[in-house]
């Protein structure tokens, strides 16, 4: 969160963003992460990040709006947004009447963060976990926390293509090798689902430039697979079903929802472009909408996503467009669609100077034609079509004709680039460089060790080390760090079981220098064992000079590094890494910290059964490690 | 001795090949599982190799493109990626609200020149000269239309001739079924007019494919664009139609001499001096056949 700030601000500075070849590309490790945060499956926004209501802090849909719009610029509309995302759930039963059915959304009466949860189940607050996708066995900070967990759990649902560890682990999980779970003990029922590939199914991928790619499905998944969308149509079609007839007033947001999605095949698999058009919206004649402009807040138009508004105009899928490349100009409008508005460069009126011209025209973008009197060029310009560089609003204009012909950032309520914001973040205004939860070294910049914002789950199997000149920092003397290969996917569910991706990474290694493999005894190609406060695996050792010594507050170190994707299932087994990281989140985002951490190494493979449990007791006592240790603000 | 697609087809399209360039190779790998999926090569076992990220080790039966993972220290001027560096420069003063009592941040401690990390995808070189073809006893192994040296799984009987007769050790015999197997540089793609599988699932143009007459255009403008760069390291091989093999047709450009990615410096082929031989071995025999028949005729007088 420090650097992606730094970052931002860096290039608001440097005059970076909106203009061809500027702004920030994040290297993300999903097909449609952004997709899962514009349609969300976070637990505190709703679509078009509109935030989700909270119990009595907005006790009406006018409370709701009033707490987050703006005066000016285009979040000054988010009635009309909300409004119509109401109308697309709803559909007839919401009516101005009833505040277009906003009670019948759920509240938040506190964080459902993924760490929170796991925490709630663990204390046994939470009872139900569905896993579609995701494999937090292998994949989460302190995989045997999210086990504990889910140990605890009543009943959890995996959807995936192979049976993953998070599926497994109540029979042959690492705890069950220690002894410290019993099969026998757990009460957990295990659902397994198996899940459709994208070559199986219909649909679509966001990627993190915005832009929606359609792809349409290749062949019919095999055995019981099904695709996600036909597991979430036809549960809520079964539970519709039982509660049909019922006069139970908690029942009416399930009843009243307009879940009527045409469906097709053997299968009865729900047609993924009828969500689309859902997504897209329609006007009170069910015709598409072209443009989240047209959006009223009176309840005459639907849309599932206000910034997905126009991927289905002209009741075209435009998200499924594949023209050539020689076909069209180097922007390429016409391969797939991005949001907003199909514009592939956010706030590109930053591409020309402030009279609307070009800053230099070998990145001539979008500038604005005096002759015509518009903004036009290679993309859809992000500003009103006709607003003039030289337009001043008018005393007390508000919305979008409150900024002037010189505000490119017409999202931002002064139409400006923010530096940072007055309030939001639950840390300082401004980024700074703190030391990782766990460092071999102190802050060299300033005498606060670690952000003081951070959020920590103090409990005995996520357990924290001592840090910097602290008393037993040095029983973990190594900066370890956890990354991927290009061969495996994130936990491994999509490509451990593949033979041919398996075959290029078989095995989980580490990665060390040549001084630190004759500092510990390692041997390239044998077996090392790595030490934390909350576990211990093993990894063959690959001793390269791409690892270089560290020389840090005059002091030379050496790092270790863990590609994170293993587990004990699959074709491809070993260890998983992030059985060694912690739960130590970023205050804003709740990102867990596992790029960073300290470590101990050495020779040889690790302990079995319960000895492997008692060797990490053992580190913790000679460490001194107690419950308050690392906790420390 | 010429391209027997030069005398033996009508009208044959123009010789194509791969150019595959090891400048711009990420060492993805998406052209060993491209390969895999498209000619059905069978996965071939999970070894843990410590070769840096080379699990594939060569090129093989089951293995018909390899990408080399090598970790370099030449002293040879690596390509600038415009990637920002670990640590300031040394000399920097301190910033404004840098504690006075500590040193200044980390930087790496590097060792002797610069280290390198050599990625470049291998594959059959489907010579001008390939002996492969030559020993060839049942004709399975051919010369297409395009020029391109391709084994028949249907008509190899497994003699395993081809095997030690390739100069760069590519073509290899298939434990399973003991038939030779290699890159086909997709004949059946290229009979429709589709590029090779590895070319199309290369995501940087490391591997190119076309005509290789136009291939070998657009190599010495990258060479030259490299030199001009101040890459003086880079270097074509296998481009040279007056090489010991006539030329490969899937040839590369290499950041380092030859022999550090495990190629030949300076490949013959194989079969190169087998007519000489047969001559000398021809001499020899009517060397004799004269000798014993002086001595009959003179045992006789």
């Amino acid at each position: 969160m420090q650097y992606i700030r730094s970052a931002a601000i860096l290039q608001s500075l440097l005059g970076n963003i909106g203009r061809p070849g500027g702004g920030i590309l994040a290297l993300r490790g999903h097909a449609s992460i952004q997709g899962s945060t514009d349609i969300p499956t976070l637990y505190n926004l709703l679509p078009g990040y509109l935030p989700m209501p909270h119990a009595h802090e907005h006790e009406d849909l006018d409370a709701y709006i009033e707490a987050d719009s703006t005066e000016k610029g285009y979040w000054a509309e988010s009635r009309s947004y909300m409004v119509s995302l109401l109308k697309a759930w709803w559909g007839a039963a919401a009516t101005p009447e009833n505040d277009f059915c906003f009670d019948y959304l759920p509240r938040l009466t506190g964080s459902a963060s993924t760490y929170d949860t796991v925490m709630a189940q663990l204390a046994g607050e939470t009872n139900g976990y569905f896993l579609i996708g995701e494999n937090p066995a292998v994949g989460s900070a302190n995989a045997k926390l999210q086990r504990l967990g889910m140990a605890k759990l009543d009943w959890l649902v995996v959807r995936d293509f192979s049976l993953i560890e998070s599926a497994t682990w109540w029979k042959d999980g690492p705890e069950i090798e220690t002894g410290e779970m019993r099969t026998e003990d757990i009460g957990t029922e295990v659902f397994f689902l198996p899940a459709a590939a994208h070559t199986e199914k219909d649909g679509s991928f966001t990627n993190t430039q915005r832009l929606l790619q359609f792809h349409h499905q290749a062949v019919e998944p095999e055995g019981d697979a099904r695709s996600d969308l036909w597991f979430t149509f036809h549960l809520g079609r079964k539970i519709r079903e039982r509660l049909a007839g019922s006069t139970d007033p908690r029942d009416r947001p399930l009843l009243d929802l307009t879940w009527d999605y045409p469906t097709k095949g053997r299968h009865a698999e729900p047609e993924a472009e009828a969500v689309v058009a859902e997504i897209n919206g329609w006007d009170a004649n069910g015709d598409p909408l072209s443009s989240y402009e047209q959006l009223n807040d009176d309840g005459s138009t639907a849309c599932g996503c206000w910034i997905y508004c126009g991927v289905y105009s002209d009741g075209v899928n435009q998200a499924a467009r594949r023209r050539p490349a020689g076909e069209q100009s180097w922007v390429a409008p016409e391969w797939g669609w991005a949001w907003p508005a199909n514009r592939r460069l956010l706030y590109n009126r930053a591409s020309a100077d402030p009279d609307g011209k070009p800053w230099s025209e070998r990145k001539a973008y979008v500038w604005w034609d005096e002759e015509n009197a518009l903004w036009t060029g290679h993309d859809i310009p992000d500003f009103a079509e006709n607003k003039s560089p030289h337009y001043r609003p008018p005393a007390g204009a508000r919305g979008a004709e409150a900024l002037t012909g010189l505000d490119p950032f017409v999202m931002q309520a002064d139409g400006k680039a923010w530096l940072f914001v007055p309030s939001g973040l639950t840390d300082g205004p401004l980024p700074t460089h703190y030391e990782p939860q766990e460092s071999p070294f102190r802050n060299p910049l300033y005498r606060q060790q670690r952000n003081p914002a951070r959020e920590l789950h103090p409990h005995e199997s996520n357990r924290l080390q001592p840090s910097g000149d602290q008393a037993g920092a040095d029983v973990f003397p190594y900066p370890l760090t956890t990354y991927r290969l290009t061969e495996h996917h994130t936990a491994g569910g999509m490509t451990r079981w593949v033979p041919y991706l398996a075959e290029l990474q078989p095995e989980l290694f580490c990665e060390v220098s040549p001084e630190l493999a004759a500092e510990r005894g390692l041997e390239h190609n044998g077996w090392a064992t790595i030490v934390t406060a909350r576990g211990v695996v093993e990894a063959r050792v690959m001793v390269t000079e791409r690892m270089q010594p560290l020389r840090v507050a005059g002091r030379t170190t050496h790092q270790v590094g863990l590609p994170y994707h293993w587990g004990p299932n699959g074709y491809s087994v070993g260890d998983s890494p992030n059985d060694l990281t912690s739960v130590a989140l970023d205050p804003n985002v709740h990102i867990q910290e596992v790029k960073a951490l300290a470590c101990d190494i050495r020779p040889g493979r690790r302990p079995r059964g319960a000895d492997r449990a008692e060797l990490v007791r053992d580190y913790q006592r000679r460490a001194g490690i107690d419950d308050e240790t690392g906790t420390e603000v | 001795m010429g391209l027997l697609s030069e005398s033996e087809y009508d009208d044959a399209p123009p010789r194509m090949g791969f150019f595959t360039d090891t400048s711009v190779c990420i060492g993805c790998k998406a052209c060993e599982v491209a390969c895999k999926e498209w000619n059905h090569v069978p996965e071939d076992g999970l070894n843990y190799t410590g070769m840096s990220y080379d699990n594939t080790q060569g090129l093989g039966a089951d293995s018909w493109r390899h990408v080399a993972f090598i970790e370099n220290r030449s002293g040879a001027t690596p390509v600038d990626l415009g990637m920002p560096e670990v640590g300031g420069p040394p000399d920097a003063p301190a910033a404004a609200g840098v504690r006075p009592d500590l040193p200044p941040g980390g930087d790496l401690i590097d060792g002797e020149g610069k280290l390198q990390w050599l990625m470049a995808s291998d594959v059959c070189k489907h010579c001008t000269h390939a002996a492969c073809l030559d020993v060839c006893p049942t004709g399975s192994l051919f010369r297409t239309e395009f020029g391109t040296v391709v084994v028949q799984e249907d008509i190899c009987n497994g003699c395993g001739y081809c095997i030690p007769a390739c100069p760069y050790g590519v073509i290899d015999q298939r434990k399973e079924d003991g038939r030779a197997w290699k890159c086909t540089l997709c004949y059946d793609r290229l009979e429709v007019g589709m590029e090779p599988a590895c070319a199309k699932a290369c995501p940087t143009d490391s591997i190119q494919f076309g005509p290789l007459d136009e291939l070998r255009e657009r190599a010495e403008a990258r060479v030259e664009q490299l030199h001009e760069k101040g890459v003086d390291v880079a270097r074509l091989y296998g481009h040279d139609p007056d090489d010991g093999v006539g030329g490969d047709g899937a040839f590369f450009l290499l950041l380092d001499e030859p022999e550090t990615y495990g190629l030949p410096p300076d490949p013959v082929v194989t079969t190169r001096d087998l007519p000489a031989m047969w001559r000398r071995a021809g001499l020899a025999a009517l060397g004799l056949a004269v000798g014993v028949a002086v001595a009959a005729l003179g045992g006789s007088s």
